[in-house]
């Protein structure tokens, strides 16, 4: 199904958590909201769901608006933060609430709903823990068992808020694999929200970059990573190489050395955003060079702090380079970006 | 789970640095305020209600005037329970589940019987409902009778006794949020199904504790109904106002008698209490984990 956001704006009080979101989602697609904590992402989830109302804008699914109907109605299955499991039941039966509470004349009979448990228990492979209750799982088993408790009326979306959030590193990497499949499989319509670049990246087909309740960029991982198209995202995705530069008339300047690189489309003072891994030491001079701090080997790269002198103040920034040609503390070395951006500020 | 360890600890210590004269002495002079204060008035209950005998003690509870209270105190408790059951659950659940303006002007009047002395909130009926009162002249051409009659008992007593179900279930609720809730409603449960499926499971043992304590200060109560009650023997008289009239007529085994019940009452609802704490206590370390 598809998900069509136009202009939606939210505030509480007089904070706007979300200011004028557009956001079209297509049928079958994995989204993933990426953003800092606060910047709306759980908020704009809420509104999707019918668990929260926008104070502005429209939201429908294929088209038609589902500002008109409620949580209930919308066949949206959600899974929450901290998952939300109801704490008195049983695994089997917080699985089969959805399929209880429905109307009698749909409701399957008693029969019916087990086998739908057993086939969801099965699909995230946790049929064995039926009896329990949620408090006898772990972070990682709780996770799956909302998960298919959202699933098990088969709904039309599915939203996940932070669905790595509060588990360990391993778990965590298992859990991504383990989504991405589970999506391949049912194919449906799902949007999940995270602060980790990483999980965004990993799992997603498209990203949606969000900071202070808009959306900065979208696109595939590969775009945003690549091209980043504002200078907080470029910030926020990978690491960054940030040196505060001056453009007058086209050219580049840090402090009052002129650097040879291009500047289109930018005038006034602004920023220069390197990737720590495009950041090159060599022979080759742009006119940008710095003190050699402090350097640290592991691995195949050795990890540099180096500090740009820049107009009267230093920045001192972080690069990686190969280990073959090895950096010594003290000395002065030229840099140049293989690549790289520049935003005014 | 750390509960043991800790007295474990604090074992060791206070045998280590503090004389054991002085653990005695305060453990004792402990034991010896309780015998005094509240274990020999119950004893002391029961021997003088039993003094002339059982037979005497079961036929002083079977006098029509004894019977009649027994039974006016045990409706009146409904009547009282059972509206603030259904008040406190609504005040509970507005108060914890939803945002709006006066909410702390509501939680401070939940807890105003409690800080009203029980003889003003009688006095307030009187002044309400009393022949001069402000309904007076209309519930007097309607032919209702409120003061003076069952009405105004149960109605004094359910206003003394409010605060205890919703003070119960509020710092519970708000504990547990509302994220059970809306995982329901996204599922398709409706308002009442979300209610009897999700809300009341997760705080039956909070409903069972407020509906103990109100129950056992409805039929308590002695200050607010008394003024309210008029005293009509055999008619309007609980089983406080009774053993009051009792005792003021030198009636002791009748008199104790009566009270006997009314502390066993009291008994009974401290066990009820301690089982019930243990079980909102295993609900709380189980959300820690
Ligand atoms: N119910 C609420 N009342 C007041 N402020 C809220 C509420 N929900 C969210 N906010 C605020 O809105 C902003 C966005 O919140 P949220 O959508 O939860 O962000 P995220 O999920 O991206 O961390 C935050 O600053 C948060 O404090
Ligand atoms: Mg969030």
């Amino acid at each position: 199904m598809t998900i069509e956001l136009t202009n939606i704006t939210k505030r509480f009080g007089a904070f706007a958590a979300l200011d004028g979101v557009d956001l079209r989602i297509a049928d079958g697609e994995l989204l993933a909201l990426l953003g800092p904590s606060g910047s709306g992402k759980t908020t704009l989830l809420r509104i999707i769901a019918g668990l929260d109302w926008p104070d502005g804008g429209d939201v429908s699914f294929d088209g038609e608006n589902a500002l008109a109907r409620g949580a209930g109605e919308r066949q949206v299955g959600f899974v929450f933060q901290h998952y939300a499991l109801f704490r008195h039941m049983t695994v089997f039966e917080n699985v089969a609430f959805g399929l209880r509470v429905k109307p009698r004349a749909i409701r399957k009979d008693e029969a019916g709903i087990r086998a739908r448990v057993k086939e969801l228990l099965d699909l995230v492979q946790l049929d064995w823990l039926a009896d329990r209750y949620p408090t006898q799982l772990s972070g990682g088993q709780r996770q799956r068992i909302a998960l298919a408790r959202a699933l098990a009326t088969e709904p039309r979306i599915l939203l996940l808020d932070e669905p790595f959030g509060a588990l360990d590193a391993k778990v965590r990497k298992e859990l991504r694999r383990w989504l991405r499949s589970l999506h391949e499989e049912i194919n449906v319509t799902s949007v999940f929200v995270t602060h980790d670049q990483e999980d965004a990246l990993e799992v997603a087909n498209r990203v949606v970059v969000m900071d202070k309740g808009k959306i900065e960029q979208i696109g595939t991982p590969g775009e945003v990573y690549d091209y980043p198209a504002t200078a907080f995202v470029h910030g926020f995705i990978g690491e960054s190489v940030v040196l505060p530069v001056n453009v007058t008339e086209g050219r580049v300047w840090i402090g009052n050395q002129p650097l040879n690189i291009a500047a289109p489309n930018v005038g006034g003072p602004s920023k220069l955003y390197v990737r720590r891994h495009d950041m090159q030491v060599g022979s080759e001079s742009i006119g940008l060079r710095g003190a050699v701090r402090h350097v640290r080997s592991f691995g195949a790269i050795q990890r540099a702090d180096i500090a740009v002198c820049a107009g009267g103040n230093e920045t001192v920034i972080e690069i990686d380079t190969p280990r073959d040609h090895a950096l010594r503390t003290g000395e002065t070395v030229e840099l140049h970006p293989r690549r790289y951006r520049i935003f005014a500020d | 789970m750390s509960e043991s360890a800790i007295a474990f600890d604090s074992g060791r210590v206070v045998v280590r640095s503090e004389p054991w004269l002085a653990r005695v002495v305060i453990i004792g002079l402990t034991m010896l305020f309780l015998t005094v204060f509240v274990v020999l008035p119950l004893v002391i209950v029961f021997a003088q209600a039993l003094t002339h005998g059982v037979v005497a003690y079961l036929a002083a509870l079977a006098e029509p005037e004894a019977l009649a209270a027994i039974k006016l105190t045990l409706a009146v408790a409904a009547i009282s329970v059972g509206l603030n059951l259904v008040f406190g659950l609504i005040a509970a659940w507005a108060i914890a589940k939803f945002e709006f303006p006066g909410k702390t002007l509501l939680i401070t009047l939940i807890d105003l019987p409690f800080s009203v002395s029980p003889v003003i909130s009688g006095l307030v009926f009187v002044l309400l409902f009393g022949a001069q009162g402000y309904f007076g002249p209309w519930l007097q051409s309607h032919n209702i009778q409120i003061l003076f009659a069952v009405p105004g008992i149960a109605l004094a007593t359910t206003f003394v006794t409010f605060p205890f179900v919703s003070r119960a279930l509020i710092p519970l609720m708000q504990e547990q949020g509302t994220l059970e809730e809306e995982a329901a409603l996204s599922l398709g449960a409706s308002g009442l199904q979300t209610f009897f499926r999700v809300t009341l499971p997760n705080i039956k043992w909070g409903v069972l504790y407020g509906v103990l304590l109100c129950n056992a200060r409805a039929m308590g109560e002695f200050g607010a109904v008394s003024v309210v009650s008029g005293h009509i023997r055999g008619e309007t008289n609980t089983m406080p106002l009774l053993v009051e009239i009792l005792y003021n007529e030198y009636q002791f085994v009748p008199a104790f008698a009566v009270a006997s019940l009314l502390a066993l009452l009291a008994l009974i609802t401290l066990i009820a209490k301690t089982i019930l704490e243990r079980h909102l206590d295993e609900g709380r370390q189980v959300r820690d984990h």
